[in-house]
């Protein structure tokens, strides 16, 4: 067995810590909330919390106290409405103040094809017209130098953690997934240090359809933790808890609630 | 609300429902968000429109759900589609080049310009009165797509003179704006609701209304309106759901409930 291959509390003490800026991604599908919990767990503070979807395992991090700032593209309770801890730090400030900044989907994910991709910035056909330039500093019109046309520019996020879920690794570390894969590629590439959670690990990684290989040595740590998905999903081994989703709206609309759930996960 | 027919009654939901599926046709690709549109752009696919190309932003291209998704990345989405890919080639592949016919978008505030808000209500962005989860792949659906069509339920609280934060381009502040800011896409043609249809106007570009839905009446449409809505010469009624729209819409509907 590879030595990338530790227990999810040894990965997580190793690779985040207070201050880091991380990046848990998963779009709708092979979320990393397990991780998540993790960090809950072990008390970091202070992070820059990155991902395109924040939703139930960002509302936790944000109601745990984990977080100093959000960069994001849309938050919300998938199919269900809002995100209660969230709104709750940003109107409220509670537990701590939140700074957010905030993207759209198509720049969040040029930011970080920039950012695996080595690049200082991306460009896109974006924002124009919206106020979120306005507000969002990381948001700036760039001139094409070839035809004169004004587009968006958006630097790359290099995050110093990237996490996220997948199906399987082999026993050598090597990495895939498949499905819905988001932007499981580009946020491990762009992030210094990186962690994948896996359902099962292999003997041997069979082709899969449309299926995406990590190399093990673009991995810095690989972590087997079955069911880490969950509420999301992980095509092959898991459904989508929906109803965990609703549920999650009635424990987070209400602080006492909420602390009662985190010192469920604590112990 | 509910209304009868002779034969039939019917939600007014259900009925902004079946108006929305009906303005899908043909094999148009269409960018779909979850919930109203996601609901309608379904039933069309199941009724008048079976060669539908639905795409959602998780990457699904050409899904063929056998029940109504929950979120945009349900499984039974990549289970069924036609190609799966990732998010930044979605973005950037697909959808910047103007591959994709039609976006089918929502809004928790939308102005007399077609202007979409989902981000904040209240003045101050930095402490706004409430916070709205923000603008995920919408500014660029509305900007890139061949057209755009709102879905929305009409209220005063909803249909504002000005949203508070352009989260979503529609016709900026009238003609010329959306080619002025390099917008490729026509921007909204339609914006359907619980109570009938706006659409541009074609010189100055203000949401006018153009079709009520069968037993409204104007002055319901102009009161749940934060503008001065105009009501169009000829205003045409919308033809009532069909027994088959109606009994597809329920089974649909059913299977959200049912879904594991």
């Amino acid at each position: 067995m590879s030595a990338r291959i530790v227990p999810l509390a040894d990965a997580i003490a190793e690779l985040v810590h207070d201050g880091d800026t991380v990046a848990l991604e998963g779009f709708t599908h092979l979320i990393p909330v397990a991780a998540g919990h993790e960090i809950i767990r072990q008390g970091r503070r202070g992070l820059t919390l990155v991902r395109m979807t924040p939703d139930i395992v960002y509302d936790q991090l944000i109601g745990a106290g984990c977080a100093a700032k959000l960069v994001f593209s849309w938050a919300g309770n998938p199919g269900v409405g809002s995100l209660h801890r969230f709104r709750d730090a940003v109107q409220h400030a509670w537990p701590a103040p939140l700074e957010i900044e905030e993207h759209s989907h198509a720049g969040m994910a040029n930011r970080y094809v920039a950012g695996a991709s080595g690049l200082p910035f991306a460009v896109l056909r974006g924002y124009l017209g919206t106020d979120l330039p306005k507000h969002t500093a990381t948001i700036a019109p760039i001139t094409c130098p070839f035809t004169g046309e004004t587009l968006t520019a958006v630097p790359a996020l290099n995050p110093d953690v990237g996490i996220v879920h997948a199906q399987r690794a082999d026993r050598a570390g090597n990495v895939q997934f498949w499905g819905i894969t988001g932007v499981h590629k580009e946020v491990v590439l762009a992030s210094a240090r990186s962690l994948v959670t896996v359902e099962e690990i292999v003997d041997e990684l069979t082709p899969m359809p449309g299926a995406v290989v990590l190399p093990g040595w673009a991995v810095t740590r690989v972590a087997h933790v079955p069911g880490g998905a969950h509420p999301s999903y992980a095509m092959g081994y898991s459904d989508r808890d929906n109803e965990y989703y609703q549920v999650w709206d009635k424990i987070s609309r209400d602080r006492a609630a909420f602390q009662e759930w985190l010192t469920g996960v604590m112990a | 609300m509910t209304w009868t027919s002779p034969l039939m009654t019917w939600t007014a939901d259900e009925m902004m429902t079946v108006a929305a599926a009906r303005a899908l046709r043909g094999d148009t690709r269409c960018f779909v968000g979850i919930g109203l549109p996601s609901t309608a752009a379904n039933l069309a696919r199941r009724t008048h429109a079976p060669e539908l190309v639905l795409v959602y932003e998780s990457g699904t291209i050409g899904a063929k759900p056998d029940r109504l998704p929950l979120s945009i990345g349900d499984g039974v989405l990549a289970a069924t589609a036609d190609a799966v890919v990732s998010v930044p080639e979605m973005f950037n592949y697909w959808l910047q080049p103007g591959r994709i016919g039609v976006g089918f978008l929502g809004a928790a505030q939308l102005d007399r310009h077609g202007n979409i808000n989902t981000t904040v209500i209240g003045a101050d962005y930095a402490d706004p009165t409430v916070r709205l989860p923000g603008a995920g792949g919408a500014p660029e659906i509305a900007a890139s797509c061949g057209e755009v069509i709102v879905v929305v339920r009409q209220s005063p609280r909803t249909f504002v003179d000005r949203v508070d934060f352009v989260t979503s381009v529609g016709h900026g502040s009238g003609p010329g704006d959306r080619e002025r800011l390099g917008l490729r896409g026509q921007g909204p043609v339609l914006v359907i609701t619980d109570l009938g249809v706006l659409e541009p106007d074609p010189d100055d570009r203000e949401l006018t209304l153009t079709r009520l839905h069968p037993g409204v009446t104007a002055e319901q449409a102009v009161a749940a309106t934060g503008w001065k809505l105009r009501v169009a010469d000829g205003v045409t009624t919308t033809e009532p759901p069909s027994e088959h729209e109606l009994s597809t819409l329920r089974a649909l509907t059913a299977t959200k409930e049912k879904t594991p």
